[in-house]
């Protein structure tokens, strides 16, 4: 086991997620005044030096992000926290927020100082009350060390009510502003025209504890673990028919048959039955065969290899008994519901595909599928539309999980 | 000026310029349903998608500024499949008989009108609730043109907005109340820009109904309007020596083809013969 982004075992039962000790003991502290002190420019080498990337499921490199942002001439800049997390199979943030809010509240006020913000959101699930409560904890705490308040930087945490779309960045800020969560078209792009149509850098809740870890520390503590690609660790949630279901913090590069079948982590299905696919990265993401997670490692250019990502980090496991119809059927409903609406690839295409597999039309119906599949993908205005038929269409390329002759 | 090539040709045009304006300028075939010359684009119906050079995913071309150096395809398979889809799927939700350029789409893409058919479909009864025009949303694509003119880029009046999810989205008054207890002024510039006759003034959609209404024997009259100083551009469609519609050119300056309800409907003055000769009683 490693701890890294979560504290140790023992320093979790010594003091309360949200303390002053907390702060101290995991070289928060340190970290936001070392980042401070070396200034912004060093703040953002170092962010390039262990190639960090978002961790929300995006993976864009940070440091790239943050130079935009910082380089924009504006005097009014945003920096805000990506707390929405809500697709199915992905709960990591929650349990990172819970268990250690201080280090991505660090993060976020590094950003702050690095891009030249005065004023930061954290946009948190409406569902995630907990989550919430434990958030405005910490932010008494850094209020308390006298990081935030008047002349410094301000947080303010706004709720979402309950659309998984308004996790999408250009739909977070029009949330944030009052309006329906749109997504908006870019460019222009959030690090020139974000919130208020100011610069605005927007980050995932553990790409910023990855970044109070790494000034809490140092470049080279940060590389030890991980890949060259990829160094540190990710979170990962397993979910589905495994033994033990929850939030694993691992290296990247762990093997995936290892993170799945390992006592320490997932512990097999759990069932006593086979496995027989495997959904890596959420409900937009993709099914691998049991065959290809034997081989896979957890990097992203080693899950390419199979046109998978990393995504978030969410494992779904399925065991021999599965219908992957119904699967399937689950997903397409979670995207009909979840649509905005706005776009008419996504607005009617999630609803037809919904339609087909309720119908039990798959296999009849592919080349109408796959077109519309490819014109959701590359003409829907945002992530959801473009994701949206992602299991689907790995799932049907596997013709293996379904004793089908041929692939889609 | 910026040099861009679209479809192998190169060619120069002013910054601001929009890929839409590019495209089509040099001659080429760019379909839209939601943009409108005088709305900001709503990028919501994604039939003008284009191949960009650098770009994943296609992009919108209404709303993209053409950029120096920019490499734009128009007419490859990825396009074409968009748009055909996008043909389809409208098709297969909404009653497009009075859709033109959805029906433009539609053959030019060669699109196959029954390929998603078979399920929902947007189909539901008129709402007719008032005397000045009716709301026919089994022909509604979603353009969000309507809500555009209502709000910010016309008539800043917020009557209506899209409410719902999914294929669920639809344009509302607010918990569908009947419009004349919305905050509807009825200046019908949501019907102006109604690519989809979806909106449709009420004396149109009676003369439709009742098969009277010619267009080959409908002519236009430009005038002035006469109602206050601003004197807005009218054009009268007179059918039988009868005003049927008003509408206000979109290439005037002034109004850019939007009216107030009393310049768009407050017409019957001119046509009623009964001579007042004596006051009120």
């Amino acid at each position: 086991m490693i701890y890294r982004l979560f504290p140790n075992p023992e320093l979790e039962l010594a003091t309360a997620p949200a303390s002053r000790e907390r702060l101290v003991e995991r070289g928060f502290e340190r970290a936001y005044e070392n980042a401070q002190e070396i200034g912004s420019d060093t703040v953002i080498q170092h962010i390039q030096a262990i190639r960090l990337g978002g961790r929300g499921g995006a993976a864009f490199p940070t440091a790239r992000k943050w130079l935009s942002v910082k380089n924009e001439a504006e005097s009014i800049k945003y920096v805000v926290m990506n707390a929405d997390e809500s697709e199915p199979g992905t709960f990591k943030d929650r349990e990172l927020l819970l268990r250690d809010p201080l280090g991505p509240l660090t993060g976020l006020l590094i950003a702050a100082s690095a891009v030249g913000a005065q004023q930061a959101y954290v946009y948190v699930r409406g569902e995630y009350r907990d989550v919430e409560i434990r958030i405005q904890e910490a932010i008494t705490v850094l209020a308390e060390a006298g990081w935030i308040g008047p002349g410094k930087v301000s947080i303010d945490v706004r709720r979402g009510a309950g659309a998984y779309i308004a996790g999408e960045e250009t739909a977070l800020f029009n949330s944030i502003e009052g309006y329906r969560p749109e997504p908006r078209v870019k460019p222009p792009y959030p690090t020139a025209q974000g919130l208020f149509h100011k610069p605005t850098l927007i980050q995932n809740v553990e790409t910023l504890a990855n970044i109070a870890l790494l000034f809490a520390h140092d470049v080279d503590w940060f590389r030890a673990v991980g890949t060259d690609a990829t160094p540190g660790t990710k979170l990962v949630a397993l979910s589905g028919h495994v033994a033990n279901p929850g939030v694993y913090e691992v290296p990247f590069g762990i093997e995936l048959g290892a993170l799945i079948g390992d006592g320490q982590y997932g512990g097999g299905t759990g069932t006593g039955r086979p496995l027989k696919a495997v959904l890596m990265g959420g409900a937009a993401g993709t099914f691998i065969t049991p065959q290809e997670a034997f081989e896979a490692r957890l990097d992203y250019p080693d899950l390419a290899k199979f046109g998978a990502g990393v995504g978030s980090g969410a494992i779904m496991l399925f065991d021999s008994t599965a219908d992957l119809g119904r699967i399937l059927t689950g997903l397409a409903r979670f995207f009909a519901d979840e649509s905005c609406g706005q776009c008419v690839p996504c607005r009617i295409g999630t609803k037809r595909i919904l339609e087909l597999l309720e119908t039990q039309r798959l296999w009849d119906r592919r080349a109408d599928l796959k077109d519309l599949a490819t014109a959701m993908t590359d003409a829907s205005i945002c992530g959801l539309g473009q994701t949206a038929a992602n299991a689907l269409v790995s799932a049907m390329n596997r013709p293996s999980l379904w004793n089908e002759p041929a692939a889609l | 000026m910026l040099h861009l090539t679209i479809d192998g040709v190169s060619i120069n045009v002013p910054a601001g310029t929009t890929v839409l304006e590019a495209a089509r300028g040099m001659g080429e075939y760019v379909p839209t349903l939601c943009w409108h010359p005088n709305l900001t684009p709503a990028n919501a119906c994604r039939a003008c998608v284009v191949e960009i050079e650098g770009s994943r995913a296609l992009v919108s071309s209404c709303s993209r500024q053409a950029e120096d150096g920019m490499v734009v395809k128009t007419k490859t398979e990825r396009v074409h499949n968009a748009r055909q889809v996008i043909a389809e799927l409208l098709t297969s939700t909404n009653n497009t008989a009075s859709a033109g350029d959805l029906q433009e789409l539609v053959s030019h893409t060669a699109a196959n009108t029954l390929r998603f058919a078979g399920g929902e479909t947007w189909e539901q009864p008129l709402r007719d609730d008032n005397n000045l025009f009716v709301r026919n949303y089994d022909a509604c694509i979603l353009c969000y043109r309507c809500v555009e003119a209502c709000g910010v880029d016309v008539q800043n009046t917020f009557a209506i907005a899209v409410a719902g999810r999914g294929f669920d989205a639809h344009i509302d008054t607010g918990f569908d109340r009947p419009l004349p207890e919305s905050d509807c002024v009825f200046c019908g510039n949501c019907v102006e820009v109604c690519p989809t006759g979806a909106l449709l003034d009420k004396k149109e959609y009676e003369l439709r109904q009742s098969g009277r209404w010619e267009e080959q024997d409908i002519t236009t009259t430009r005038t002035t309007c006469s109602y206050c100083g601003v004197g807005c551009e009218l054009e009268l469609h007179v059918m039988d020596n009868q005003v049927v519609k008003v509408t206000s050119p979109e290439d005037n300056p002034i109004t850019h083809g939007m009216l107030c309800v009393k310049g768009r409907y407050g017409y019957e003055y001119v046509q009623v013969h009964e001579d007042i000769t004596e006051p009120a009683p």
